[in-house]
């Protein structure tokens, strides 16, 4: 049997985001791929250095247009710890909550670019129906729609009012009725688990060995969160990780159709017990000495390290995030598996390129 | 397939999600970062504004009395707003309309 090489991307239908797989079959099966990445570098790191380091908040909130408000607690938790600041209680809460609709916002995102990737146009239509909701509810709190600028070194820049805070659990409630309406569809369907189940399976082991993180590594069988670290207000709230063992990219799907029911629970969690008083303090002087700040953004586990000099310029910004984590469990996902199911297997991961390159 | 059969009924008699736009304009939310605007009767041209701007939005000219501000570029981030002491920004709900070219606003005291 003769073998192709066929470029997967940079530019496919299916793909947001340019990622590059250089695959080999052999008839229709996948029997070797080679990943590659460096079409959408903007050097932020490196411009990091040169802006002033309250004005990286901003920064770091572009590395990821989907995931924009952990990006920006991750870099601030960092210079807080760099400069002993400690956050009022109430800015601990209410990073959950943005951190949660911002999780939301993502899994709805993604499952709907699901649906769309195995041909399901209605139920993408559905996803993003509900997710324009959580959207509107972002412009409402945090100001913008997306990149919601409202963290900020020592807490938060966006404090909710009581009639915000009751317009956020009206809205949270009726996503969670329209999920309980949409995801049946996903989880129960004929066609949905004929592309999906089996397909691009990455065992436990292999999980672990190519240091996969987040949902793909909770659908792998293995019970890790960085939540579970206890940051911002998780360790008062409380919660389990969801895991699933069936390995394969319906198990993927699963993890993060019940991680954003977690999420309208937590978010509604951190609003009910927010605790009364200021939301931000005063920050005054240079970080200075290095550390290492992690995170669990709606794809895995964002590592961020910063190290200072006492300036008012970073001496470096170094930024690893879920995605470049994930590229490598595609070469055990992929081959064997069918050409016709690469892109929903490529999908089952979350891509987002321009985040890995930064 | 069948189980959205229901779903593709039901949306025969649903309004659409969405907005019949530009007929329909959807009014932006109370505290949402649409643009922001300057009050040449209380800057003072002490530049607070233009060194906190990430992006680089502002530029200052003290000299000269002069604020350029290039709406294109701004984030509404509303740095400028927090740093200015004489509360000469104001951010206002209202989104900026699309242009076609690349423009920049020139301030100078009224």
């Amino acid at each position: 049997m003769g073998r192709i090489t066929a470029p997967f991307g940079p530019q496919h239908p299916v793909l947001p985001e340019p990622l590059h797989l250089n695959i080999t079959y052999e008839d229709e099966k996948v029997v070797d791929l080679s990943p590659a990445i460096g079409y959408v570098h903007r050097g932020l790191e490196k411009l990091a250095e040169t802006k002033e380091y309250p004005q990286n908040v901003f920064l770091v909130e572009r590395v990821c247009g989907i995931c924009s408000f952990m990006h920006a607690m991750t870099y601030s938790m960092g210079i807080e710890e760099l400069m002993g600041i400690k956050i009022p209680p109430r800015a601990k809460y209410l990073r959950v909550f943005y951190s949660e609709i911002s999780r939301i916002h993502s899994h709805l995102l993604w499952l709907g670019l699901f649906a769309d990737a195995f041909g399901f146009e209605n139920l993408f239509m559905q996803y993003w129906a509900a997710r324009e909701k959580i959207v509107d509810l972002m412009e409402l709190t945090g100001g913008h729609r997306v990149i919601l600028s409202s963290c900020a070194i020592g807490g938060i820049r966006r404090d909710l009012s009581e009639e915000q805070i009751k317009i956020a659990e009206t809205t949270l409630m009726h996503v969670k009725h329209e999920l309980e309406r949409i995801n049946p569809i996903i989880m129960k369907d004929y066609t949905v688990k004929k592309r999906t189940v089996g397909k691009g399976i990455l065992t436990k082991d292999d999980a672990i060995k190519y240091g996969a993180v987040g949902p793909v590594l909770r659908a792998s069988g293995v019970a890790q969160d960085i939540r579970q670290l206890g940051y911002a207000a998780y360790g008062d709230l409380g919660f389990e990780p969801i895991v699933e063992t069936d390995c394969d990219s319906y198990a993927r799907g699963v993890v993060r159709v019940k991680e954003s029911y977690q999420s309208i629970e937590l978010a509604l969690e951190a609003l009910y017990r927010l605790p009364e008083g200021e939301a931000a303090v005063k920050v005054k002087g240079n970080p200075d000495g290095e550390t290492l700040m992690r995170v669990e953004q709606p794809r895995g586990e964002v590592l961020y390290y910063i190290k200072a000099n006492g300036s008012k310029n970073l001496e470096r910004l170094r930024i690893r995030t879920p995605t470049f984590a994930h590229v490598p469990g595609l070469l055990k996902m992929l081959p064997g598996c069918n050409m016709a199911d690469v892109p929903v297997i490529v999908l089952s991961i979350d891509p987002c390129i321009s985040c890995t390159e930064r | 397939m069948a189980t959205m059969i229901p779903n593709v009924i039901s949306n025969l008699t649903r309004r659409p999600q969405t907005r019949l736009y530009p007929f329909e304009v959807r009014q932006p939310p109370l505290g949402a970062r649409g643009h922001i605007d300057f009050d040449m009767e209380k800057c003072i041209f002490c530049s607070l504004c233009a060194k906190r701007c990430p992006a680089d939005a502002i530029k200052v000219d003290r000299k000269g009395k002069t604020l350029t501000f290039e709406p294109l570029h701004c984030i509404v981030c509303e740095a400028c707003i927090e740093g200015c002491a004489k509360d000469a920004i104001t951010l206002y709900e209202q989104w900026r309309s699309p242009v076609t070219e690349l423009y920049s606003k020139i301030y100078t005291p009224l």
